[in-house]
């Protein structure tokens, strides 16, 4: 088993160290907080030539959107990295690189969405994109936001999907926090990712090809019913990565992730960061005789609905934490995915959102612990009294 | 020197018939004709618009030669991707070949909603040719007014009336805000002065760093003319000096027509229905401002160029 | 018979150059140019404003018209500086 070092990075300087790693042909970025590091850090590799890339120093997140459009149509492995205001600025462009179906990978470090302004950890940017055909994948950790930009770079390319992906890590909690994290040699790797053998490429001058003509009435429905079959061609083929990714690497990664979950009564489902706040939570109410348990989804698109159904196919009672609002008036978008996908069930568990952290706002262990005392009391009387709630708002 | 029969025979058409631009429209001469200023592989690019809708509808593709759309506002920041890319694997020896890259885009995603992420390129340093094509309205979308519509044209969000005589503002003068980003070479052209144009487009696939070509180009619907007039009016254009023709050189400008006999501008004017409303005696007065503001212009070229 | 999303290339790309060729516009025009060979001057004026890259140019001459795409906008009539070309009202 193949041991890597452990080096004491944060959550944003781990991505720029991974990008690094995979050394991808462009990088066309545009700062913004608390992605910034990402970008100083990689220029600071290209400034020192421990990099080839050519790095693109664009005006605008729209524009880094366009070049990267440009440099992946032309066969080159192309990178960029953003947050909040800067992925909604390139939103335009963001659909545009699933839809010509560019492997992108694309850090994206959760900020809260204007207005008002707020440079804090929420995960409306990146729900806000749920439908853009983008895979994403939520870290917990500074260790996973290493290992699934490695990871993201080989599903990305994968000759079946062939989509762009996002990776998430939470601003500020994660992307700014000291953590010591396992990483690899560079050839390890360099042989992990492979070669990029783009499907077509602008350069290939002999070839020519038309990228982004006009699609009329009779031939875009064709071209999206192509990416609904991607998506499902990635849930079909993201295991090999996984799996692979351990062999290489020794970590094991799935579509989510379950704590203490196999026989939990009271469910917390929770994406990146606060997943590591519950897990302490969950032991506390072990000991107590709890029947506690913790899912985290890892990939949120494609929706992993088997994993997530059969995780919380024995729970009584689940409470899914949004870190954004929809705006429907039913919750949160976890809870309506989650919700949606228990619809077919036979047995389905009780379950309620709350929405809590948003703008950064910090959600402690004592309101996690309160949300299970409520599962508890909801399994007990088979009544729920808030279906969907909001903690730590101050009313 | 361009020489056409040199050029039909050395130069290969890489924009070819079957595209469904309108019978006698200047957007695509000025394609043809600025092509022919290099016989290297270009890689070509455009913004949404009249010449990227009417040349790519699925499965049909006018283009020999690679192309790529991506959105209406971004071409310069797309082809600075691809040249990024070009560049990346050249050095890395996956490509051998001398590739040239074009933009192409009209006024709206040049002058307008695409001067941002032209600035950026241009800043930049990219190795790329842009080409405007500009036809001085949004046309593609319906004739509706872009910051390079003249003053007192009609156009259909700024239409001449019973309170308004069409645009009341004067166009952007963006070939100088262009010049100003200090890059190698910068020109306005016309397709009736086609040697002019292809010699200027030599020295801009030529140039090391972003060249940037300013084409006036005809649009019949949109202004108003007989489609067959389409060279004659750009002609009328660079007579009455309503688009002069010059370069800048590394900032060294030189004007490289001079009409002989400067028209008046009502001989522009009169040819086209979008200043019709103009000869209203309650507008008269704005064809001379025309006039005046053309003339300080021109004046102002002359000076500029006199400074070396 | 349109392909299906099965068997079309992904991404909207069109995998070939110049399949417009395939579409032929010749079809929208009223009037057709007609040359009188005898006085043309091959000077290649009408290969260079044709918008529709309808002017055959062989050799440094100009060898006709490509009716498939020609949609007798006239220009070329108009620009000749012979006066050669004249558009035709067209039978169809």
């Amino acid at each position: 088993m193949v041991k890597g070092k452990i080096i004491p990075f944060t959550g944003d300087q781990i991505a720029a160290y991974a990008m690094k790693q995979v050394e991808p042909d462009v990088v066309a970025a545009y700062p913004i907080t608390p992605q910034t590091e990402i970008v100083m850090n990689f220029s600071q590799y290209v400034a020192d030539g421990k990099v080839s890339t050519e790095l693109i120093a664009v005006e605008s997140e729209h524009s880094a959107m366009s070049a990267c459009v440009g440099a992946a149509a032309a066969g080159a492995r192309t990178m960029t990295a953003t947050s909040a205001n800067g992925l909604a600025l390139m939103w335009e462009i963001v659909y545009i690189a699933a839809s010509t179906r560019l492997p992108i990978v694309m850090p994206v470090v959760n900020r809260a969405l204007s207005a008002p302004i707020n440079i804090h950890c929420d995960h409306s940017d990146t729900m806000g994109a749920r439908d853009s055909g983008w895979l994403q994948i939520y870290c917990e950790n500074a260790q996973e936001v290493y290992d699934n930009i490695i990871m993201a770079v080989r599903i990305a390319e994968h000759p079946e999907i062939q989509l762009p992906v996002m990776v998430c890590q939470d601003g500020f909690i994660t992307s700014h926090a000291v953590e010591g994290i396992e990483v690899f040699d560079d050839k390890l790797v360099k042989n992990f990712i492979g070669e990029y053998k783009p499907r077509f490429s602008l350069l290939d001058v002999e070839k020519p090809v038309t990228v982004g003509p006009l699609d009329l009435q009779d031939f875009y429905f064709e071209h999206k019913r192509q990416q609904s079959e991607a998506i499902a061609k990635a849930k079909k083929y993201i295991p090999e990565v996984m799996r692979e990714f351990n062999t290489s690497f020794g970590r094991k990664y799935d579509f989510i992730e379950g704590y203490k979950l196999d026989d939990a009564d009271l469910v917390i489902c929770a994406l990146s960061s606060t997943a590591g706040t519950a897990r302490g939570v969950v032991d506390n109410l072990r000991e107590e005789g709890l029947k506690a348990g913790l899912l985290k989804p890892r990939l949120f698109r494609p929706f992993p609905r088997e994993a997530i159904v059969r995780g919380l196919s024995k729970a009584k009672a689940v409470a899914v934490l949004d870190r954004s609002e929809s705006f429907s008036g039913e919750g949160g978008p976890l809870f309506s995915e989650i919700k949606s996908a228990l619809y077919e069930e036979k047995n389905r568990p009780l379950i309620i959102d709350r929405i809590y952290g948003l703008g950064g706002r910090d959600i402690f262990e004592s309101d996690i612990e309160e949300i299970y005392r409520e599962l508890s009391r909801i399994a007990e009387s088979g009544k729920i009294k808030e279906k969907i709630g909001f903690v730590g708002v101050r009313d | 020197m361009a020489n056409l029969k040199e050029l039909s025979k050395n130069i290969p058409e890489r924009l070819c018939g079957g595209h469904r631009l309108c019978a006698g429209c200047g957007a695509s001469i000025v394609v043809r004709q600025v092509l022919m200023g290099t016989k290297a592989p270009v890689i070509t690019a455009s913004a949404t618009g009249c010449l990227e809708v009417a040349t790519t509808i699925y499965p049909y593709t006018a283009w020999e030669v690679p192309f790529i759309h991506n959105a209406f506002e971004n071409v310069a920041a797309t082809i600075s991707g691809v040249e990024t890319a070009y560049r990346a694997l050249k050095k890395k020896g996956k490509i051998k070949k001398d590739i040239k890259f074009v933009a192409f885009g009209g006024d709206g995603g040049t002058y307008d909603i695409g001067l941002q992420s032209l600035s950026g390129a241009l800043e930049r340093g990219h190795n790329f040719v842009y080409v405007c094509y500009d036809n001085e309205a949004y046309m593609n979308t319906g004739i509706q007014r872009s910051g390079a519509t003249p003053k007192g044209a009609s156009t259909t969000t700024a239409p001449s009336g019973k309170e308004s005589y069409g645009k009341h503002q004067r166009r952007k003068d963006l070939t100088s805000i262009v010049a100003a980003h200090r890059i190698p070479y910068v020109a306005q052209c016309s397709i009736s002065h086609w040697n002019d144009l292809v010699t200027k487009s030599e020295k801009a696939f030529a140039a090391d760093g972003p060249a940037f070509l300013n084409v006036i180009s005809m649009c019949h619907r949109g202004w108003r003319f007989p489609q067959e007039q389409t060279v004659e009016i750009a002609k009328l254009a660079v007579e009455t000096c309503f688009w002069p023709l010059y370069e800048i050189t590394d900032g060294r400008l030189k004007i490289t027509y001079k009409p002989k006999n400067k028209l008046p501008v009502s001989e522009w004017l009169k040819r086209q229905g979008r200043f019709k409303h103009l000869k209203k005696e309650e507008y008269l007065s704005v064809a001379k401002e025309i006039q005046k503001d053309l003339d300080e212009d021109w004046e102002n070229l002359l000076k500029r160029e006199s400074l070396g | 018979m349109k392909k299906g999303w099965k068997s079309l290339p992904i991404g909207g790309i069109i995998d070939k150059g110049g399949t417009a060729k395939e579409y032929k516009t010749g079809s929208w025009r009223t009037f057709v140019p007609v040359r009188d060979e005898a006085k043309c001057i091959n000077c290649m004026i009408c290969w260079v404003y044709c918008p529709d890259s309808a002017i055959k140019a062989e050799n440094g001459k100009m060898t006709g018209f490509r009716l498939d795409y020609c949609k007798g906008c006239g220009i070329c009539a108009s620009v000749c500086p012979v006066k050669c070309i004249n558009m035709k009202k067209e039978k169809k």
